[in-house]
């Protein structure tokens, strides 16, 4: 019977949702509170679901995990997320309840380091304006297209050098490219240049690469004296989070060429995009598509079902 | 003509893209005589510009124009050659070889570069980075994450075709996002330890992305033709940064068009620069307007490398590095 089965209160919903269900519409009763647009008690009610007996969410960044929904939910046991940062999830207040956070971990690092590979590569050579350029064009001029820019040599300041930072070194220093970074702290297994300060970071460096979690100390790490530092040659790369960047600066700079270009993942306010952006040939935007394939989605899936049985059975 | 002009060696120039730092050399070395933009007959050319045929003795070009047998014999002297190009396929080496004259390229300057391209356009196409630009600039209208997924890149098997200089560093940039590097050249190298196929249809049947990085000759033409196509596979990609005849170009867009490849990532075309129209509403096709290469720091490195090779060979500095001679 249905509601023998653990129910499941899923917000967002997370992309791999579907998918999920699909695999998963035997073990759990699914609330889709993602889908209603009543308070969360009245949702419940509507599901003939007691708030006690939802001991389970299952969450990603379009909706976020307040205090008021945990507090709706006297049994909430574990929040499970399907993405590596839970700055969505008021894990203070999880912390307070004794509420277990699950997130993806790091098991995705190399995936997110290769799209931020891929945007820098994308801005350094042009490659999306020059697939326009080629598209439209019946006769293109051969080497009529502006040219890119050498990856070479050029210095690449990683902000965040965890998981994730450490892939995106690996991949572009077999470009040749000279690593620096900035951290909260130095990490003294590695030889890459450190700088306390990200203004001297980007200053030092041609590449801005973001790879940190947003928190209290994070947000708006990139601003106006970050970007002016870079300089007019410089590049930022945003894989993490968009309110890493100050946006609307970041716009202005992009627009009156403080930067060069810049390639972005991740917005302030997915899925709006400012639409400054849209006509500029130096900036790469990608719908928060980093680590989103196939088999990223079904690893992601496993994962969180482990971590449901875990807590179901215990 | 002043007196000092006529004594400095005449230089032919097939190639109109780079040349404004050879140019602009204080003292002057050479002379410069920019047929490209003529219309008219080499030897017309030269009487035109008070220049015996005899008197040239080098050459300038790109690959975007041919040095054939016909401008080769017009000139009895002509004993050097510099393309601004890695390729040579638009020089008769033939001609060159019985006639003795140096064919420098600028191979070795650009692998890297190159490299790069064959890359990027690899990236693009497995995780549809063009394609989602475009859906991201409508992203705001249109229903969020409707954007179809691309694939991973860790694990994925990369037959390289032609291991010489790029492609052996198209393998190391791919080895560090964890790609399983496999290759097929006219032999197998010893120093190496990728998996070596001597049958390129059995490297596209054990591949998930095919990167051309040969040169174009006799051989390779066509090196892949509709049986390596299928062999590769509906999840396959083709990237190529080598030359447009290297691939049976009207059955890749057949193929592109009814999914019998997954993708692909192309920077040359059999006859640029047109382009099949066929390829352009298509999403899983990136298109380069062979900008391989073409950065503002390439060209400098370019123009440099023309000025010392035509340095040497007219023993005009001390030998500053040894040209490398493409037909040898």
């Amino acid at each position: 019977m249905d509601s023998e089965l653990p129910a499941l209160l899923v917000l967002g919903p997370p992309m791999v949702f579907n998918l999920f269900q699909s695999h998963y519409s035997h073990k759990y009763r699914f609330l889709n509170f993602f889908s209603s647009h009543l308070p969360l008690p009245q949702f419940l009610q509507t599901q003939h679901a007691h708030p006690t007996s939802v001991r389970a969410i299952l969450c990603n960044p379009r909706q976020p995990v307040t205090a008021d929904v945990i507090r709706s939910l006297p049994s909430l046991g574990i929040v499970a997320t399907t993405t590596v940062g839970a700055d969505h999830i008021d894990t203070a207040e999880c912390r307070r309840r004794g509420i277990q956070v699950v997130t993806l971990g790091s098991q995705f690092a190399p995936d997110v380091a290769d799209m931020a590979v891929a945007l820098l590569i994308d801005v350094m050579f042009k490659i999306s304006a020059g697939d326009r350029f080629a598209k439209k064009s019946i006769h293109f001029k051969p080497w009529s297209f502006p040219s890119g820019s050498k990856l070479g040599g050029k210095r690449v300041g990683i902000i965040g050098l965890g998981r994730i930072g450490g892939e995106v070194a690996k991949r572009l220093e077999a470009f040749d490219c000279i690593i620096m970074y900035h951290s909260r702290n130095k990490n003294p297994s590695v030889s890459y240049t450190f700088y306390s300060n990200v203004v001297d970071l980007a200053s030092n460096s041609d590449v801005l690469v973001l790879c940190c979690p947003l928190t209290e100390q994070t947000k708006y790490i990139v601003n106006k004296e970050v970007m002016l530092a870079l300089g007019k040659g410089g590049i930022i790369v945003n894989v993490g989070r968009g309110a890493l960047i100050d946006e609307k600066e970041l716009v202005q700079c992009l627009m009156k060429g403080e930067i060069r270009g810049a390639g972005l993942d991740v917005f302030e306010n997915e899925p709006n995009v400012p639409k400054e952006l849209f006509s500029l040939d130096n900036v790469v935007l990608s719908p928060h598509a980093g680590a989103i394939t196939l088999d990223c989605f079904m690893d992601a899936c496993e994962h969180v079902a482990k971590s449901f049985d875990a807590f179901f059975s215990s | 003509m002043a007196k000092e002009e006529e004594e400095l060696p005449a230089i032919l120039v097939l190639a109109s893209s780079f040349g404004i730092d050879i140019k602009s050399q204080n003292p002057p070395k050479y002379r410069f005589l920019e047929a490209f933009s003529s219309p008219i007959p080499l030897l017309q050319f030269l009487q035109q510009q008070q220049t015996l045929p005899p008197s040239v003795r080098a050459i300038i070009c790109n690959a975007l124009k041919p040095v054939t047998a016909d401008v080769i014999r017009s000139l009895p002297s002509l004993g050097l050659i510099v393309t601004a190009s890695v390729g040579t396929d638009h020089i008769d080496l033939t001609e060159c070889r019985s006639r003795r004259i140096q064919v420098v390229n600028i191979g070795g300057l650009f692998t890297a570069d190159v490299a790069d391209m064959a890359v990027a356009l690899f990236i693009d196409v497995l995780f549809k980075i063009s394609a989602g630009d475009r859906f991201a600039r409508n992203w705001g209208l249109s229903k969020p994450l409707g954007f179809p997924f691309g694939s991973k890149l860790g694990g994925k098997r990369v037959g390289i075709i032609g291991l010489g200089r790029i492609g052996g560093e198209v393998a190391k940039r791919l080895e560090a996002f964890d790609c399983i590097i496999k290759y097929h050249s006219r032999n197998k190298n010893p120093s190496v330890s990728y998996t070596f196929y001597s049958n390129v249809v059995d490297l596209a049947s054990n591949s998930d992305v095919l990167v051309l990085c040969c040169p174009l000759t006799e051989q390779t033409r066509q090196i892949i033709n509709k049986e390596v196509m299928l062999a590769l596979g509906k999840d396959g990609i083709i990237i190529n940064v080598g030359r447009g005849a290297l691939i049976d170009e009207k059955e890749l867009v057949q193929c592109l068009v009814k999914g019998e490849i997954r993708g692909a990532g192309l920077d040359v075309f059999e006859d640029e620069p047109n382009v099949p129209k066929e390829l352009f509403p298509l999403d899983n096709v990136v298109l380069s307007p062979h900008a391989a290469a073409l950065t503002l720091d390439g060209f400098k490195d370019s123009c440099d490398y023309v000025t010392k090779s035509l340095d040497t060979f007219f023993s005009i500095k001390p030998q500053v590095s040894k040209t490398k001679l493409a037909c040898d």
